[in-house]
């Protein structure tokens, strides 16, 4: 490896890189975003109670028996296929045609919900069967439960693996280069091609790949520490005030 | 006296396992009653049958002289007059104190929210927690945690208070806390069903005391009556090992 290689790389390629970080950057977020979405609706309609009886029953089993088969066909399948099935096929098929960014997107989005969804649904039934009760008991609805008392656990729980498939989906975008998404992959293997210097072209791409999912990481731990606040309550009374037992205990655990 | 829950052949069953046998069972307006039994006596069963967190397999539940079960009903509404306190206290991990106390005010009454933080500071000072209204539960102890839950029952201003074995997760130094503000509880008059394992609180607070086995109730009556002279030997057998133990 010659360093004035990679210098030399960067200063001449740099726009290069850095547009097709940018794309990168661009599809993983926005497809980790709307695959979010989707997998946290498909889990919490996964997760309604059936009713007893009634039409209702039967809607409610077609709908789920039809988002399992998306959630098994998108996760059975790589993500690779579905790009030239969806791209190709759909221009082939049924003359649809869609730049490769939106189709890079789309197929993104449709592979993340389709995690998405199972990793809600297991955040939302992780949650203690006396959340829901207590919600229930003060006389909310299903609906009304789910967004004020369960979800926002459920979505604290899951930003761990909400995270991972972030950062799956930037190195994975590498495989849009099937379908000429002007990604980092497809940039590094253009510039590749002009300077013959693939181990240095492909070494910058690297660590060009490592900051961003770094970076993701980060944030989202952040976030996490954001959410959670601190650790202990201080009470910020006034000493002057007549002291409560607690105070008192906590004061005296204080001095030791 | 005024009937205000009253309860008529309820029997419940999970599986093949039958938990409630035919309950007749009522409790007046301002009456406190408690609950005693071994475990698995159909104590908690019966409690959360009465706000329909189980479903009842048989038998009729009455609210004011209303049929609850009545598909017509509006379960939701009927719940709001039901205060539960749960044994694993279940306050909303994502709420802080007060939120907690104004969450189902504000959602399900559809209060606003100056009146909902009004109501929740009257109640969250009953029960001695009004410093900690910013805490989150996990910064709790069990203690105040059931404190917190006792006054989100309380804030929901509703008719009955029911407590499902409000101590039995607690630490034996943090039960006094709980009993104490039960206690003052009782003295606004407030109409409360509490299934318990404290004999001692059972015996001074309540109007009436109920001992279950067995999925029935064997025996009720007056704290002397049953603590003192109770009519058949299966009471004077639990009383005798729970007294021990004490």
């Amino acid at each position: 490896m010659e360093l004035n290689v990679i210098i030399k790389t960067i200063s001449k390629y740099w726009p290069m890189f850095l547009r097709g970080a940018g794309v990168t950057l661009l599809i993983s977020t926005i497809g980790t975003i709307i695959g979010f979405i989707i997998g946290l609706l498909i889990g919490i309609i996964r997760t309604v109670p059936l009713p007893e009886k009634g039409i209702k029953k039967s809607i409610l089993k077609i709908i789920n028996s039809i988002l399992s088969v998306y959630v098994e066909v998108f996760r059975g399948t790589p993500m690779i296929v579905q790009a030239m099935v969806i791209y190709y096929g759909s221009k082939q098929a049924f003359d649809i045609d869609m730049s490769p960014l939106f189709a890079g997107i789309f197929i993104v989005s449709i592979n993340t919900g389709a995690y998405m969804a199972e990793i809600v649904r297991g955040g939302i039934v992780s949650i203690d069967k006396g959340q829901f009760e207590a919600a229930y008991a003060i006389g909310m609805s299903h609906s009304q439960t789910m967004i004020n008392v369960v979800l926002p656990q459920a979505i604290r729980n899951i930003l761990p693996a909400t995270g991972n498939e972030f950062v799956i989906n930037i190195k994975d975008t590498s495989v849009l280069n099937v379908i000429a998404v002007t990604e980092l992959f497809f940039q590094t293997k253009s510039v590749s091609g002009i300077n013959y210097k693939y181990f240095e072209t492909f070494f910058i791409a690297s660590v060009i790949y490592f900051v961003m999912t770094y970076t993701v990481t980060r944030i989202l731990r952040y976030i996490e520490r954001k959410i959670d606040g601190p650790e202990n309550y201080i009470l910020y009374a006034n000493q002057m005030q007549v002291q409560t037992p607690e105070d008192a205990l906590r004061r005296q655990q204080e001095m030791n | 006296m005024e009937k205000i829950i009253e309860v008529r052949h309820l029997s419940k069953t999970f599986g093949t396992n039958e938990v409630l046998k035919d309950i007749d069972f009522s409790v007046n307006k301002g009456e406190v009653v408690c609950i005693i039994g071994s475990s698995g006596s159909g104590k908690s069963t019966l409690l959360r049958c009465i706000n329909l967190l189980e479903k009842p397999s048989g038998g009729e539940i009455f609210y004011k002289g209303e049929n609850i079960l009545d598909h017509k009903h509006d379960l939701r509404a009927y719940r709001t007059k039901l205060g539960m306190v749960f044994q694993q206290f279940n306050l909303f991990n994502n709420h802080d104190v007060l939120s907690n106390c104004m969450v189902g005010q504000i959602k399900v009454l559809k209060r606003s929210k100056e009146e909902a933080k009004d109501v929740a500071m009257k109640y969250l000072s009953v029960v001695g927690m009004e410093q900690f209204i910013h805490a989150k539960p996990r910064q709790l102890s069990g203690g105040q945690k059931q404190r917190v839950a006792i006054a989100r029952a309380l804030s929901m201003e509703p008719e009955v208070m029911l407590f499902d074995e409000p101590t039995s997760a607690l630490d034996p130094e943090m039960v006094g806390e709980v009993l104490k503000v039960m206690r003052e509880l009782t003295e606004y008059g407030l109409t409360m069903l509490i299934v318990t394992h404290e004999m001692d609180f059972a015996r001074e607070v309540s109007d009436r005391v109920v001992f279950m086995d067995k999925g029935v109730i064997a025996e009720e009556g007056s704290p002397e009556q049953i603590f003192n002279n109770p009519k058949l030997d299966r009471t004077r057998e639990f009383l005798r090992r729970t007294l021990q133990k004490n």
